[in-house]
């Protein structure tokens, strides 16, 4: 090779680097054979509990729901994941129909009319949708309910930040009879460009959205639905349904392992006529010469590698192998078997609460109905007290009072369809002995 | 040399239908234990959902299904895949199996730090790894792709100046051969873009750059080896050019495969480089996602990176750090693509230094050596060596026969090899952009040549089998004007 090439050493081809700088050392432990990688990576990966170790009532954002067999043996054909984004249909057919058929399912799972084919995650695709009501309505201010995961709003402000834009939030407060949200629409003025609300709220809440929709069009901005466990859609109205102009959701919750944070899939869509403006790749179905019914990557115009700076994001990738992920579940799922898990998640939740509330000195501030998460005050400092039960192999919720001051003795708990009432009633007893 | 000039039929032969199309109504869905506590129903019919419109398979139909739609992909486990800029290596199965343990793929985000004290140790040392790797002082591995790196850097380059007082810069320099990205997300920022021209040689032209720089500049987004698969022959003076200006150094790590060992961007005058984890350090493109995009700065930067990082603490423990008053804030829920970025923890323990400097050595040698083989068939777009990739144009062909890039592209399909990346750089007329990567033995190189070759002679001798190609996958060339303009986006 160096010969055709008409070199005598390899690293004569380095020759543009500048030599008091070329081949540097590297501080870096040596190399591992496989075998010892195995052997090091199984050892880190012992000193992490996982949620099939322990009882997991934590969620806020992710669920620990059910991931049937089937799903990770299609993520894990290799034609899928060793592939790239489908530049060359001809070859990439297979991708490009999952594509459009996960489109077609967050569609029909939120209730809109079009959708991208996936973006980060939830809290990315809640970010994508604020930049998109922006360019829709040319305003600036964004207007966020309270009760939208604060991991959400943190990165809607990073977002958004860069432009200067102002940002208004809903108050949340507990009142003697649960919490309590200032009403979005007070924040609404002549620049705003949409409200963000979560559906249900980060406190479980199933919040009726009836009449916002309207209310914040007559303002002349866009309602925003963004949606933390998508299971819930088994049962609860779709955003669409709610009037949603834009919908979000973060897809773990259907089919994608945990993962300690990701990878995820953001699920997005919305009402057709902004579908110029939604960021993020695109599938659509079309005819090849013979008339054959073949899918491309569609509306480029939109996109980085065509309008550069003008494009409506800089986003390049979507998390197409969870997209992959998140249509296999729905269909082995179906309809039915959606319903059932959001009907077993929240009984789940519904009779947890019930026993927990019972407790002296424990009491549920989440607003009825809940889905499958609620807020629980208890008698002690949130963070002490997950770290407590850690010694009883549970892993109880999260504390929320960093993010929502005097809010510091309550755990956000969550439950699923994987938790027996076994599990339950261990976690109501190690809660009753703090 | 001989080559099989036959074209394979590699995908499925007929059309898949639609899931929709294949639902069975009744189908039962995928079936639970039976509810172990009470059935309720507290939830009034104003919130729930009237119809739910979603398609019921049985699970062997979901999994043909699926299977039949993945024979109609070319991947890197069956075929040579040389796009350029995309860096499609090998991805090793032992990755694979390290994301599938139980402790990485089935913690939550949100358990208490002393349940996931392995974790965190990843992702500290990946820390530290990729900062010894590029020669900077640490990183963060919160954004989720190459491009949400991209915005990470500019928002802290953003908040650099402002920092300093320093309120009016808001140019953003951006060479012509850059990624679409760069501008993208300088305009994500809120910035103005100035595009400077290429030289002859294919680097940066030092005039041009130095005609804008004035003390409006943010930066200068650079990739280096630069999207034309060259080093910056210039690099230095690019870099103290920038810097003079009060300007910072954004580096695009999108090509990081070709100069692991070799040089440390932070040793060149970088402030921050992206790393693509999913280019160089081989974790699976997905099909089009997941990436991981870790960014890695310098002194400057350091303290305004995205918040948390994980920190070590006295005790040995390790834990997320939030307490990060000048951070940017966040980009992404929680904690990065861990999944990926253990992947890549385990890519790199596996090569060490050496082995690491050997890949990019690797990739370089066959860039160069298919370089040598093409040159005299296709122009060349800089005639120089090149890094781990290199540009070709098809110029020639289209002047000479009417055969296009995009049809030589078509008619590789024929040869179960995936079509290199075209039409890009943008500044190199019927691009042809090669990456063959380290993981490539010499045989499939020679192989990649000699149809290379037989295509040249195509388009010569018999155009209309390159115009019409390709001849053997399940579609012909779609009709993609029609999808735009009429666009159907869902069944």
């Amino acid at each position: 090779m160096l010969r055709v090439i008409g070199i005598e050493r390899v690293e004569q081809l380095f020759s543009d680097v500048p030599e008091d700088a070329r081949f540097p050392t590297l501080d870096l432990p040596p190399a591992l054979t496989e075998l010892e990688a195995s052997r090091h990576l199984t050892a880190l990966a012992s000193r992490n509990v996982s949620v099939r170790d322990w009882p997991c009532f934590i969620g806020a954002g992710a669920y620990n729901h059910y991931v049937p067999s089937a799903v990770g043996h299609i993520m894990g054909l290799p034609a899928f994941y060793t592939s790239y984004t489908p530049y060359q249909p001809e070859v990439s057919q297979g991708t490009l129909q999952t594509m459009f058929e996960f489109q077609s399912l967050v569609c029909d799972l939120l209730g809109l009319d079009v959708a991208n084919s996936s973006v980060y995650d939830g809290a990315s695709a809640v970010g994508e949708a604020v930049l998109m009501a922006q360019r829709l309505t040319r305003r600036e201010r964004v207007v966020l309910a309270g009760s939208v995961n604060p991991q959400w709003r943190d990165v809607v402000r990073a977002y958004v930040a860069a432009r200067g834009v102002d940002m208004a939030t809903s108050q949340i407060s507990l009142e003697s009879d649960g919490l309590r949200e200032q009403r979005v629409l007070d924040l609404v003025d002549e620049h705003t460009a949409c409200v963000v609300v979560q559906q249900p709220d980060f406190f479980g809440h199933v919040r009726d959205l009836n009449g916002l929709s309207d209310a914040v069009r007559e303002r002349g901005a866009l309602l925003v639905v963004g949606v933390a466990d998508p299971t819930s859609l088994g049962l609860l109205k779709s955003p669409g349904e709610w009037g949603a102009h834009i919908a979000t959701a973060e897809g773990q919750s259907l089919g994608l392992p945990l993962q300690f944070g990701g990878p995820w899939a953001g699920l997005m869509a919305c009402k057709s006529e902004y579908v110029r403006q939604l960021p993020g790749r695109i599938a659509g179905q079309t005819l090849d010469h013979d008339g054959r019914r073949g899918f491309v990557l569609t509306l480029q115009a939109r996109e980085q590698h065509i309008r550069r700076e003008k494009a409506t994001s800089n986003i390049c990738t979507s998390q197409t192998l969870l997209a992959i992920g998140v249509s296999a579940y729905l269909s082995l799922m179906g309809p039915n078997g959606l319903r059932e898990v959001a009907r077993q998640s929240h009984a789940k939740a519904v009779y947890a609460a019930g026993r927990l509330g019972a407790l002296a000195g424990f009491e549920v501030v989440t607003p009825r109905p809940f889905y499958n998460e609620f807020l629980l005050r208890t008698p002690h400092n949130a963070g002490w007290l997950q770290r407590e039960l850690v010694n009883d192999k549970l892993l109880a919720g999260v504390p929320v009072g960093a993010d929502y001051p005097g809010l510091d003795d309550a755990l956000l708990l969550a439950f699923t369809e994987q938790n027996t009432r076994a599990e339950i009633d261990r976690l109501v007893e190690a809660l009753g002995d703090h | 040399m001989t080559t099989d000039t036959t074209p394979t039929v590699t995908a499925g032969t007929g059309p898949e239908p639609l899931l929709i199309e294949q639902s069975r109504p009744g189908t039962p869905g995928h079936q639970l234990p039976a509810l172990d506590v009470p059935a309720v129903d507290d939830l009034e019919g104003q919130l729930l959902r009237s119809e739910l419109r979603v398609p019921e398979l049985g699970e062997l139909d979901v999994v043909r299904h699926f299977t039949h739609l993945a024979q109609r992909n070319f991947s890197i486990d069956s075929v040579f895949y040389p796009l350029g800029s995309c860096t499609m290596k090998y991805n090793p199965k032992i990755n694979e199996d390290v994301a599938r343990l139980p402790g990485i793929a089935h913690i939550h985000p949100l358990q208490p730090d002393a349940t996931v004290q392995g974790a965190l140790q990843i992702m500290y040392e990946l820390q530290n790894l990729l900062a010894s790797i590029t020669g900077f002082r640490t990183a963060t591995l919160q954004p989720a792709a190459g491009a949400q790196g991209e915005l990470a850097g500019m928002l802290m380059m953003r908040a650099y100046h402002l920092d300093r007082g320093d309120t009016k810069r808001d140019k953003v320099l951006v060479p012509d051969s850059a990624h679409g990205t760069n501008p993208a997300t300088a305009a994500m920022c809120g910035f103005r873009t100035v595009t400077i021209a290429s030289d002859r040689q294919g680097d940066v032209d030092l005039k041009a750059l130095q005609a804008e720089l004035d003390d409006t500049v943010v930066g200068l987004m650079l990739t280096n080896p630069n999207t034309l698969g060259l080093f910056e022959q210039q690099l230095r003076e690019v870099t103290s050019a920038v810097h003079q200006a009060g300007g910072l150094m954004y580096g695009d790590g999108a090509n990081l495969n070709a100069i692991l060992g070799v040089v440390k961007p932070a040793e060149m005058g970088f402030d921050c480089l992206h790393i693509n984890v999913h280019k160089t350090f081989s974790t699976p493109h997905g099909a089009g996602g997941p990436g991981a995009g870790p960014v890695v700065v310098g002194d400057k930067l350091e303290p305004y990176l995205p918040a948390p990082v994980v920190v070590r603490c006295d005790d040995g423990t390790y834990a997320l750090d939030n307490n990060r008053p000048k951070s940017i804030g966040r980009l992404k829920g929680y904690n990065g693509h861990f999944g990926i970025l253990a992947r890549g923890y385990t890519y790199i323990r596996m090569h060490g230094p050496d082995g690491l400097r050997t890949i990019s050595e690797t990739a370089v040698l066959n860039a160069n050596y298919l370089r040598a083989l093409l040159k005299d068939l296709y122009d060349q777009a800089y005639d120089r060596s090149c890094m781990h990739e290199f540009v070709l144009s098809g110029r020639r062909q289209k002047q000479t026969t009417g055969v296009r890039t995009l049809d030589i592209a078509k008619r590789l399909i024929d040869f179960s090899i995936h079509p290199p990346t075209i039409y890009f750089p943008l500044i190199v007329e019927e691009a042809i952009m090669i990456e063959p990567t380290e993981s490539e033995s010499k045989t499939t190189l020679d192989n990649f040549g000699a149809v290379m070759r037989q295509i040249a002679q195509e388009c010569e001798q018999s155009p209309e089998t390159v115009l019409n190609a390709p001849h053997s996958q399940v579609v012909g060339r779609l009709d993609e004007v029609t999808a735009a303009r009429k666009p159907i986006l869902r069944w």
